[in-house]
């Protein structure tokens, strides 16, 4: 086996040239290993060999930061590598978003797998962390010894395309991807041993970190409803009987959209539910119960709301992935949008 | 869904009944509903009660459509 | 209360003329397990089938598991409320049948039956690989309700079980443990140094076809109570339900509850384990505000220091989870949740469909979207007309070869929210 190309990014510090009043130079690249690439090489074995090391001033590259990363890219492009690497950078905070910004750039722009390494609170994380994979490092250069080999490894297994494990496996940030693994514990003994350590005050760490939700703007209330054109979307999977369009039971990956220009009334042999995630005995008896088209009809009539529109929408939302709910959201407000809707009633089972 | 769509700028109202999940996923104006099988209905009463259940519902609904909010905001009554 | 397990090792299953269990092997005499079966009026026909570890072999749709134990001394008999009259077990002795167990199959009733793969990738999801299995494969009479169908394919199972358990109840075990659970005031003046800890058992209830018995009483009926650890191990909860099935507690699940055997194991070492509060996970909201509500009340007054908290199913059980571990916080009491995810095939959406900033200690069985590929098998048990079909597979999901992609979510017990696997996600 040929051994692969590897590309080294340094800063002035780690290649000895000075610390922060060397941090202005300009970007330069040396043949083979440099400072911490020695460590890698040392790593890397008969696997892989650091055919380059380009150093560049943390400060030059936060200044110029689009030259040094056009200048930076040229370099690494020239040599053909098979990997590129950054740092690691640990703590220091220019350098780690200098890090994290070229290997995210190598990475989109000149298509090479790249990875970098820092501590988790380096300002570069937060901002490449979904982007790039940086392995979590110690918060000083004491912690190079350790950073060295999950780098080297992550790094030799993304040039090779190989699958690549949990974070918590490769040694990598959390970066939003949940991959599955086997544990070397079954979670009922993981769950006592973290509770035994919960109530004894100890450091313990969730398999899965709570998320924050974003937020969206209220829309505008309808000021005249006997005017409004009202939609009907709902999440409880009611579709026309036999589910033409075969639309999931869990986790669906489409939505659709049903004609009801001519329909007064859902019950009863008409509609059904496709949702596998309750009971649908209700629901197949009569859809109005779910999606109350025979109501609204009746409040069109009384002209309480101005119209009904003539579609509805519907999905499943059993264990429907939040991105695919999101995408669904996206579609059916643009077309809503475009076709005059004023407001929507959404049902969810 | 609810918040994309309302992205858009379409008022949404979201009924359903785990509403703790309704807050959670983000919908600005939620009408609580009557259980997970049959949110807008309810198969212990008789037909025309059920219908007037309903009905209440929407109207509820579409009250909340026609009330500015600038939080989430539940209605119960 | 006090249960001496006593196990006995089954390394292989034949059918015989006689039901008999000899030198580690479980003969079984198929005519009178299926004449037993076919009892029930609402069955048309229903037959066994072997499987052993490592065969190339698949089952589905797959609807419950069901160890067999007898019990052999002490007050009551195994399944109280089904195959026994209700009477309080957990107490005396009961042997259990170690390497076998009883797998439903047949036509579906919701969507939510499963896949259980004897070898080959699949194999290593479900925990059901790893044994041998006598498969009951039930058919309905036609025209019989949903719901007729799900209490005969569940009594069939429980009966198969209940008769293969008795034929255990004169041998000797190859290995016995003892669990026990003593009162209040014992507990506290027996370890008064280690903190108390409870665990919070969440069973399915979500309606018609998602339900879970307690001696043979709907779970959603009953508001949040407690239950004797011993009491699990002798089918004092047993499942009927159809939910997906990677996070469905099978009965297997509820006789070996793997939170009770780990909290067992730190017993009177690093914690002193009190006792089970079992809760619902209802439709209506005012049920999850009272039954969480319960929850925190009943941990409070059994002074718990701390609890684990697991789960079943997925989507508004999310906040069923979140609502019980909110408030056992607010109570003072330490609490992690054990659960699953839901987080796209591409594992970038929202696992959960609820979450709150108390929920700091999380244990996942791992993400249920992740696509799986089972390759065709050489066996069949049961039918494979249901895959496209049951919750994780889509149009498609059967290909032409027979071999099958689909979601996790499909495969019995691959990501189970009582911790029973080592499958987790990061």
């Amino acid at each position: 086996m040929t051994k692969l190309r590897v590309v080294h990014y340094i800063n002035q510090f780690f290649a000895q040239i000075g610390g922060e009043e060397m941090a202005h130079i300009e970007p330069e690249k040396r043949e083979g290993a440099v400072g911490p690439g020695a460590a890698f090489n040392a790593e890397f074995g008969e696997q892989a060999e650091i055919v380059a090391t380009i150093i560049c001033g943390d400060s030059y590259f936060g200044e110029n930061m689009d030259k040094a990363k056009e200048t930076v890219l040229e370099m690494v492009k020239a040599e053909k590598p098979d990997l590129f690497i950054a740092g690691p950078a640990f703590n220091a905070g220019r350098y780690g978003v200098a890090c994290a910004t070229i290997t995210a750039a190598v990475k989109e722009e000149l298509g090479i797998p790249a990875i970098t390494g820092m501590y988790k609170e380096n300002p570069g994380a937060d901002m490449f962390k979904d982007k790039v994979y940086i392995i979590s490092t110690r918060d000083s250069a004491a912690g190079m010894r350790k950073a060295v080999p999950p780098m080297a490894k992550l790094g030799i297994k993304l040039a090779r395309g190989e699958e690549i494990g949990a974070s918590s496996q490769e040694g990598y940030l959390p970066n939003g991807v949940r991959v599955n693994f086997f544990e070397e514990e079954r979670g009922a003994a993981r769950a006592a041993k973290m509770l035994v350590a919960k109530l004894a005050g100890k450091d313990f760490t969730t398999e899965y970190p709570m998320p924050s939700f974003d937020r969206v703007e209220p829309g505008k209330a309808i000021a005249d409803m006997s005017k409004a054109t009202i939609a009907l979307v709902t999440s409880g999977g009611i579709v026309p009987k036999h589910n033409p369009d075969h639309i999931e039971s869990s986790n669906a990956s489409k939505y659709g959209e049903y004609d009801i220009a001519d329909v007064n009334d859902l019950c009863c042999d008409g509609y059904e539910t496709a949702h596998g995630g309750y009971d649908p005995v209700y629901a197949n008896e009569d859809a109005d119960r779910v999606l109350p088209v025979d109501v609204i009809r009746e409040l069109v009539s009384e002209g309480k709301i101005g119209k009904l529109y003539d579609k509805f929408y519907t999905t499943v939302g059993n264990g429907t992935a939040v991105a695919s709910a999101k995408k669904f959201g996206e579609e059916i407000g643009k077309k809503l949008k475009a076709d005059g809707v004023d407001a929507v009633i959404l049902t969810s089972t | 869904m609810v918040k994309e769509i309302e992205r858009t700028g379409l008022p949404v109202v979201h009924v359903c009944t785990v509403t703790p999940i309704s807050l959670t996923v983000g919908a600005n104006r939620i009408v609580p509903a009557v259980a997970i099988p049959h949110p807008l209905g309810n198969p212990s009463l008789d037909q025309k009660e059920e219908y007037q259940l309903r009905k209440e519902l929407v109207e509820k609904s579409l009250k909340a459509l026609q009330t500015e909010v600038d939080k989430q905001t539940i209605f119960e009554d | 209360m006090k249960l001496q397990l006593g196990y006995i090792e089954i390394s292989n299953v034949e059918f015989a003329e006689k039901s008999e269990i000899k030198d580690g092997v479980l003969y079984v005499n198929q005519e009178e397990v299926i004449n037993e079966v076919l009892q029930d009026e609402h069955l048309k026909t229903a037959r066994l089938e072997i499987t052993k570890p490592g065969e190339s072999c698949r089952i589905t749709p797959v609807k419950d598991v069901i160890q067999p134990r007898v019990k052999v001394e002490g007050r009551g008999g195994v399944f109280p409320g089904w195959m026994h009259k209700v009477d309080t077990v957990g107490s005396g002795k009961t042997h259990v049948l170690r390497g076998v167990n009883v797998v439903t199959a047949g036509k579906i009733v919701g969507f939510q039956e499963g896949i259980i793969d004897m070898s080959g990738p699949g194999a290593d999801y479900t925990p059901f690989s790893q044994f041998n299995n006598l498969v009951l494969v039930v058919e309905p009479k036609d025209g019989i309700h949903p719901h007729q169908y799900e209490k005969a394919a569940r009594l069939a199972g429980l009966k198969t079980a209940t008769m293969l358990g008795e034929l255990a109840r004169d041998l000797k075990p190859d290995e016995t443990e003892e669990f026990e659970t003593v009162g209040i005031k014992e507990g506290i003046e027996k370890y008064p140094d280690l903190p108390r800890v409870g665990y919070v058992m969440m069973l399915q209830s979500q309606g018609l076809l998602h339900d879970t018995y307690v001696y043979g009483v709907d779970a959603k009926q009953s508001l949040t109570t407690m239950i004797m650890p011993t009491e699990t191990m002798d089918g004092a909860i047993i499942s009927g339900n159809c939910v997906s099935a990677c996070d469905k507690n099978t009965t297997f699940h509820h006789q070996n509850n793997p939170v009770i055997a780990e909290l067992f194991k730190l017993h009177g070492k690093s914690i002193n384990f009190v006792g089970v509060i079992i809760t619902n996970e209802n439709v209506y909201l005012a049920d999850k505000m009272r039954s969480s509500d319960w929850t925190a009340k009943l941990a409070e007054f059994l002074q718990l220091d701390g609890a684990i908290v697991s789960q079943e199913g997925f989507g508004n059980p999310d906040t069923d989870l979140i609502m019980n571990c909110k408030k056992l916080e607010e109570k003072g009491i330490k609490t992690v949740i054990i659960t699953d995810e839901y987080a796209g095939q591409d594992g970038k959406s929202q696992s959960l469909a609820d979450a709150d900033p108390a929920a700091d200690a999380v244990v996942t069985g791992g993400n249920a979207n992740m696509v799986i590929k089972l390759p065709a098998l050489d066996r069949i048990i049961g039918m494979t007309d249901y895959v496209n079909v049951i919750a994780g597979g889509h149009d498609g999901s059967l290909q032409a070869d027979g071999s099958i992609e689909g979601e996790l979510q499909m495969i019995t017990g691959a990501t189970n929210e009582m911790g029973f696997n080592k499958l987790s996600a990061r």
